[in-house]
């Protein structure tokens, strides 16, 4: 079934109208690619991408979630092989109770295993595990011409099109390596930091300790406070460590959503006031120290998404995401971009930062062993544009790159700077796709 | 592709010269450097001089030739706007010509230039831009209309009854492709102090044209149909507009 309506990413910016496939089987998706018109197409997932990655402005969009079997499972090895349209949530609501966990999750489990590759998206375990595309074993690629690839970290292809962006062909199909668990629960430690040396210098010391580790940043504290945070950092927990009444239901996954945003919220609601109100709580709240306490991992990874179309709290106006990498030894630029941000006093009540550890192979993956802070910014402050593309400057001179998945406003310039293997990437693209059948609103925005 | 702030990508002006076209493009594309911008206008000096200020500014500039009196002229011109690589984020229709009111309602040559040019070519330069922006399926069009089209007026009304058609066609537009993600934001400038109003006394809550393009820059931003400049003209002119006839013809408007 088609449908000409507008697409927007998370945060809600420049739509744009796209005829919307429902993906059917593949001999369908294959005529779809091989009759795609001079606007391209591009698969969608679940739309988690902040800003246009999963728009394509006047051509074709492959919703593909109506493709979400779970193909097979093997809870020996923990291979799983499963369809691109399967999201993150159905997986572990499937796979948990066979002791399997997904080996990577951001903060949402509302993603595609397609969008996952795609974004080769990373989670809290980036530092010991890597991301996404690291426990991929093997995928079906419907390329350009119409043939389907099965593809394995062997080929140049599929480097490229983990990280790639949809950019390289639809993800049909693939098989990942999935973790191991003895429960859905995780032991976390939690630690307030005074400032940024000292959570710094926290993470660096203690990080590889654990599987599990991000920080909760407080972007509006000033002066001696700067960087004041919340750290919390956890591993998998065993049977042995649950408490007896959780042991016996111990793999048992049944998050619950608490409620949706209604549209009713106007842009503005998340501004400095309530937001600095909100990180002092927050931030007073958490524990000075606290070991080993046993959550859940809905409660762990995904606290936001308890409340669905969470996003509309922000207002018509939206919002944008902005992550950037720097690497180990530019902890001065952090400084300077947390510094920049305190200064300006722009709201943004979800900061958080993590250590990266080994890139996945990717010419076009976003993580790089470093530090990587991402934050949710309201749009509407005349400043922001302006910071924003100082920050890049920051950035890019640090030798750091910016997040695709996250991005809404790079100049088609950055990008070459942030990404050195650009030219590789794009020499394979040219390969097999060489009219360009795959396309989206960011690769024309930023001329990938 | 616009972004999320509100940086456009490439700017497309038809009657690339006018004061209020290149104050409003200072103020979209003059933030980044390396904007691509399209300039159609008749060819000459004032032509030569806005490329160069406008590649001061940092733009790329690109000129085409467009006369609004001439069909295959503006259609080639539109085509040939749309043929670079990547796509338009915004089209600003800001031809238009003041003419000798006086000549305008009693010389049928004078009469049909302003018609010709305010409103003719007005929207047959929309009918084109629409097909183009419905392919892309986003983008903006600035239509440079008038206050001049809310009331026709004793001392202007020739130009402001081709105004008022040119409004209705770009308003009516707007809603005809909405559903294609295309914005048509419809301007209504009071008195503008530019090249096209010199010698003319300034009427009250006149604007410069760097004032008109904040307020361009700002209705663009927050999806907007229409604007008034200054804001203040919609409710004035709602007014006039409201004035029974025995009134209004004694205003010395």
């Amino acid at each position: 079934m088609d449908s000409r309506r507008p697409l927007a990413g998370w945060g809600r910016t420049s739509p744009s109208v796209a005829t919307v496939h429902s993906a059917g089987d593949d001999a369908e998706l294959v005529r779809l690619v091989t009759d795609a018109g001079r606007r391209g197409v591009l698969a969608r997932g679940l739309g988690r991408s902040y800003g246009d990655a999963a728009q394509n402005g006047g051509g074709v969009v492959v919703d593909m979630t109506t493709r979400h079997r779970v193909l097979s499972v093997d809870t020996e090895t923990a291979l799983v092989e499963v369809e691109a349209g399967v999201s993150l949530d159905e997986l572990m609501r499937l796979l948990l109770p066979r002791g399997l966990f997904v080996p990577v999750t951001p903060g949402t489990r509302q993603v595609t295993v397609g969008g996952a590759i795609a974004a080769d998206i990373h989670g809290k375990n980036h530092h010991v595990d890597g991301s996404f595309g690291s426990h991929v074993v093997a995928l079906d690629l419907l390329c350009a011409d119409g043939t389907i690839r099965a593809l394995t970290p062997a080929s140049e292809l599929f480097w490229a099109t983990v990280g790639g962006m949809g950019l390289t062909g639809l993800v049909l199909r693939a098989t990942l390596r999935m973790k191991k668990v003895e429960s859905a629960y995780c032991l976390v430690d939690t630690e307030r930091c005074s400032d940024l040396d000292d959570l710094l210098r926290r993470m660096a010391e203690g990080d590889d300790r654990y599987t599990y580790s991000v920080a909760w940043i407080d972007c509006l504290a000033r002066g001696s406070s700067l960087g004041r945070s919340v750290l919390t950092r956890g591993w998998a927990a065993t049977r042995d460590q649950l408490p007896q009444k959780l042991r016996d239901r111990g793999l048992e996954f049944r998050p619950k959503q608490l409620a949706v945003a209604p549209p009713i919220f106007p842009s503005g609601l998340l501004n400095r006031a309530s937001v600095g109100a909100f990180n002092e709580v927050w931030y007073r709240k958490a524990p000075r120290e606290r070991r080993g306490e046993i959550q859940s991992i809905a409660a762990f990874f995904h606290p936001l998404d308890g409340v669905a179309q969470w996003n509309r709290v922000y207002g018509p106006r939206g919002f944008l995401q902005y992550q950037f990498v720097v690497p180990f030894g530019a902890e001065d630029t952090l400084r300077r971009c947390i510094q920049m941000l305190s200064d300006t006093g722009l709201a943004s009540f979800l900061a958080v930062l993590k250590r990266f550890g080994q890139p996945s192979g990717g010419h076009l993956s976003f993580p790089a062993p470093g530090w990587t802070l991402a934050l949710d910014i309201p749009l509407g402050a005349p400043v922001l544009g302006d910071l924003l593309d100082r920050l890049d400057e920051e950035v890019m001179t640090a030798g750091g790159r910016e997040y695709l998945a996250k991005d809404s406003r790079l100049p088609a310039s950055a990008i070459a700077r942030m990404y050195p293997r650009l030219d590789q990437w794009r020499d394979i693209r040219q390969k097999t796709d060489p009219n360009g059948v795959f396309t989206s609103d960011l690769s024309r925005r930023l001329g990938l | 592709m616009k972004d999320a702030i509100g940086n456009v990508q490439r700017v497309v002006v038809l009657g690339g010269t006018s004061d209020i076209a290149l104050a409003t493009l200072m103020r979209l594309a003059g933030i980044r450097r390396g904007v691509q911008v399209t300039l159609a206008a008749r060819p000459g000096e004032r032509r030569a001089a806005a490329t160069a200020s406008l590649q001061a500014a940092g733009m790329q500039v690109s000129e085409v030739d467009f006369e609004a009196t001439d069909r295959t002229s503006y259609e080639h011109a539109i085509v040939s706007c749309f043929e670079a690589e990547g796509d338009v984020d915004v089209v600003m229709v800001a031809f238009g010509v003041l003419g000798d009111q006086e000549r305008a309602w009693q010389d049928v040559d004078a009469a049909l230039e302003l018609v010709q040019v305010n409103y003719a070519a007005a929207v047959a330069c929309g009918v084109l831009v629409a097909e183009k922006l419905r392919v892309q399926g986003h983008g903006a069009i600035i239509a440079m209309s008038s206050a001049a089209g809310e009331r026709p007026r004793r001392s202007n009304f020739v130009y402001g009854s081709t105004k008022a058609g040119m409004d209705a066609f770009y308003t009516g537009l707007g809603y005809a492709l909405a559903k294609d993600g295309v914005q048509v934001l419809v301007v209504r400038p009071g008195f503008v102090r530019t090249k096209m109003t010199t010698g003319l006394d300034a009427a009250p809550l006149s604007q410069t044209p760097e004032q008109v393009a904040e307020i361009i820059a700002a209705g663009l931003a927050a999806g907007r149909h229409t604007v008034w400049a200054p804001p203040t003209m919609r409710w004035v002119m709602s007014v006039l507009r409201h004035l029974p006839r025995s009134v209004f013809k004694r205003l010395p408007v």
